[in-house]
């Protein structure tokens, strides 16, 4: 419509009712002074704003740099596991004082970024944080791709880069690649075995058969987990029942709970993300699919999972897991909850803030902020941690847990490499 | 019959999410790309009414209709309007609003952000199975398909049955014929605009109580949304609400009886042979 029949309005007032109105509030000459104010204010701003990077440079702080997704698919995932790490971390380190360096101590100055969960945007935010910002120490970025993407701007640069939230088995190669790169949560390979091993205990006990139903999501993580499991489950002795995938995002998981009870599996097995979780879970639960051992992976461990299904979730195995008992996961639970207002999740979000504490501890040890010697600090140090001692002289941490267990409303770890603390694996309960 | 009744159920689903679009753009020429925010918006109403105060869904997408109605109207009245105004053709105000509600839906994004947080919601609400011939189904998605159902059926009836009904109708079919015999032609696109956002967010908070949602996944429903209006026909309910069925009939059966992982492929066969053999829609007129 609005092509004609409207032959009674003005076309320059149609434009919008707002400038219209101010058009006709105001003459001329008191845009005129408007416009001057506006200059005026505007000088101000810039005075101040030069000002207050005057005093800052005064204060002497450590800049550090941060990029990770605030809007994207993977802007969900970082809101739990990976921000809130940063925030904690800042916040607790400013609120002893600051980095205790050579000369003196200087407060932290954080510096983020929404790399809109694309590579690019990753890697132009890397690329502006040691140019533009040049800040002396960044933040690895969350998830495995944007990991990988921006690993050769951090070797570019000479920024030690600390990974937390990048899981894939070409971590060897990386790590003679690029010299400053650590590794600390553990590999796609360690992660299908951890379930196997997990499987092949229950088995043992008597618990469960052999028949097991395996699904994935299609997408690299998925694929990546699936094809490594098939080998490692049949080699283990297990039969694999049922063996499909479904695309990320499907709305309606209910063919594939069918498929796979259908099946008569004694295990049930999903390479999942966190929608899909959700989804196949809850179609579990209305299916009665009732198998002794059940596990998806990605997002069992957040907090929003056992929020949702309540005692539902007791006896479900999961990706990660962490060890609840010890005394610094108990006092880093409660500072999480304090400073965020949010509870951490079971798994990486322990990782994420340790990746921190390697740095900060590497940074005072060193006593500047030269990076190189950072860095080299990280390779012949052990460091102490909320997941306990961290030595990464290889860039790749040994220790880490695979396999969890929501057992009386926490996400135990059942199944690790190096870890002590592992609980035993509990039988799943039938479905509340 | 398994795979009939689950398809038939992702169908009503299905009309949830794009039977509201269908009337933004059948009567008012918006093609609006912000429908999925406000279905999530719907979803956080939901979310929150059920956590905070243990109001049922079922209550709330009722109770909040006529407050996402009146936000929609607004949207129409305050920011697609003028832009109908200006715009010289149909193709015009087609580009026009779609950059505007495409925009919208960055802005509805970061607002719902600012207030949830970038997590993901999920609550139970009559996660329950519900036996069928001695299947189970889930209650949940039997009572957001009875709610389509009503939905749908409710409105086919008002657009044919009533006087106010034949006005949009009337819109729809030439907003310039309209205009000439007397029909108030902004006014009853903001109408159709606002019912159709209200069905959108109502369909949101009924999807909200077996999808797992969060601030930035709207654009996930828009699409699947576009596709069922475009596969139904631009002009007619009807055809909407038949595509919508089709696309979760053919998933289903895809799913159960080929593969899982080719349903979207599925998906996209369908809706490619749609266009090549019926490019109006399967309920569209051919242009004369």
């Amino acid at each position: 419509m609005g092509k004609a029949g409207r032959p009674t309005r003005n076309p320059a007032l149609d434009g919008g009712e707002g400038a219209a109105a101010f058009l006709h509030a105001s003459t001329k000459r008191e845009r005129l002074m408007k416009t001057r104010s506006y200059v005026t204010a505007a000088l101000a701003g810039l005075l101040a704003g030069a000002l207050s990077i005057g005093v800052a440079q005064a204060q002497k702080t450590v800049k550090i740099g941060a990029s990770a997704p605030k809007t994207g698919p993977l802007a969900v995932g970082a809101s739990i596991t990976h921000w809130p790490n940063v925030k904690l971390w800042v916040e607790t380190v400013n609120a002893r004082g600051g980095l205790k360096l050579k000369d003196g101590q200087r407060k932290i100055e954080l510096i983020e970024y929404d790399d809109r969960t694309t590579p690019g945007e990753a890697i132009k935010n890397v690329t502006r944080l040691a140019t533009q910002d040049k800040a002396d120490f960044i933040l690895a970025p969350y998830g495995t791709g944007f990991n990988l993407a921006t690993a050769a701007i951090f070797a570019k640069f000479g920024y030690p880069m600390v990974t937390s939230t990048s899981i894939t088995d070409k971590q060897e190669e990386l790590v003679k690649r690029y010299p400053g790169i650590f590794f600390t949560l553990g590999s796609t390979s360690a992660f299908s075995e951890g379930v196997a091993d997990v499987l092949k205990k229950m088995r043992g006990e008597g618990k469960i058969g052999k028949r097991v139903a395996m699904v994935n999501v299609a997408d690299a993580f998925g694929i990546e987990l699936a094809n490594a499991a098939r080998p490692v489950f049949k080699k283990a002795g297990f039969e694999i029942v049922y063996d499909k995938s479904y695309p990320l995002g499907t709305q309606d998981l209910s063919p594939v709970i069918r498929g796979a009870k259908a099946a008569k599996p004694d295990a049930f097995v999903a390479w999942s993300y966190p929608p899909d979780t959700f989804g196949l879970t809850a179609q579990a639960k209305v299916q009665g699919l009732d198998t002794k051992a059940f596990y998806t992976a990605v997002a069992t461990a957040f907090p929003a999972f056992v929020g949702k299904f309540g005692a539902a979730a007791e006896g479900i195995l999961g990706g990660g897991g962490i060890y609840v008992e010890s005394p610094e996961m108990k006092a880093y639970f409660e500072a999480h909850k304090k400073i965020t207002g949010k509870s951490p999740d079971y798994w990486a979000s322990p990782v994420v803030y340790a990746t921190y504490q390697v740095l900060e501890q590497a940074i005072e040890g060193v006593g500047e902020l030269d990076r190189k010697k950072v860095t080299e600090y990280i390779k012949k140090n052990k460091f102490k941690t909320v997941v306990g001692e961290m030595d990464l002289s290889t860039g790749i941490s040994n220790k880490f847990w695979t396999v969890g267990q929501w057992q009386g409303g926490k996400f135990h770890g059942v199944n690790s490499l190096n870890i002590p603390g592992a609980k035993p694996v509990m039988e799943k309960p039938a479905w509340k | 019959m398994d795979i009939l009744i689950i398809g038939v159920l992702l169908g009503g689903a299905y009309a949830l999410m794009a039977v509201g679009l269908q009337l933004q753009y059948g009567v008012a020429r918006i093609m609006n790309l912000a429908n999925g925010e406000i279905l999530v918006a719907g979803a956080f109403g939901a979310f929150w009414f059920f956590t905070g105060s243990q109001v049922s869904p079922l209550i709330t997408v009722i109770g909040y209709a006529p407050v996402a109605f009146a936000a929609n109207w607004a949207i129409y009245r305050y920011l697609m309007l003028p832009l109908v105004r200006r715009s010289k053709s149909e193709g015009h105000l087609e580009v026009d609003s779609i950059l505007a509600t495409f925009g919208l839906s960055f802005i509805l994004v970061g607002v719902m952000l600012a207030l949830f947080g970038g997590e993901f919601f999920s609550y139970s609400f009559l996660e329950k199975p519900f036996d069928i011939m001695g299947q189970p189904y889930e209650q949940n998605r039997l009572v957001a398909f009875l709610y389509a159902a009503a939905f749908c059926v409710g409105l086919y009836v008002w657009l044919h049955r009533t006087r106010m009904g034949l006005t949009l109708r009337a819109v729809s079919v030439s907003p310039e014929a309209s205009r000439r015999v007397g029909i108030d032609v902004a006014g009853a696109s903001a109408l159709a605009f606002g019912l159709g956002g209200a069905i959108t967010a109502a369909g949101g908070g009924l999807l909200s109580t077996f999808l797992v949602f969060d601030a930035s996944i709207g654009i996930i429903f828009t699409m699947k949304a576009l596709v069922i209006v475009i596969m139904g026909g631009l002009r007619d309910i009807r055809g909407s609400i038949v595509a919508a069925f089709v696309l979760g009939l053919t998933e289903t059966a895809v799913a159960s009886l080929i593969d899982p992982g080719l349903t979207l492929a599925a998906a996209y066969v369908v809706f490619i042979l749609v266009l090549l053999f019926r490019p109006q829609g399967i309920f569209g007129r051919r242009a004369t």
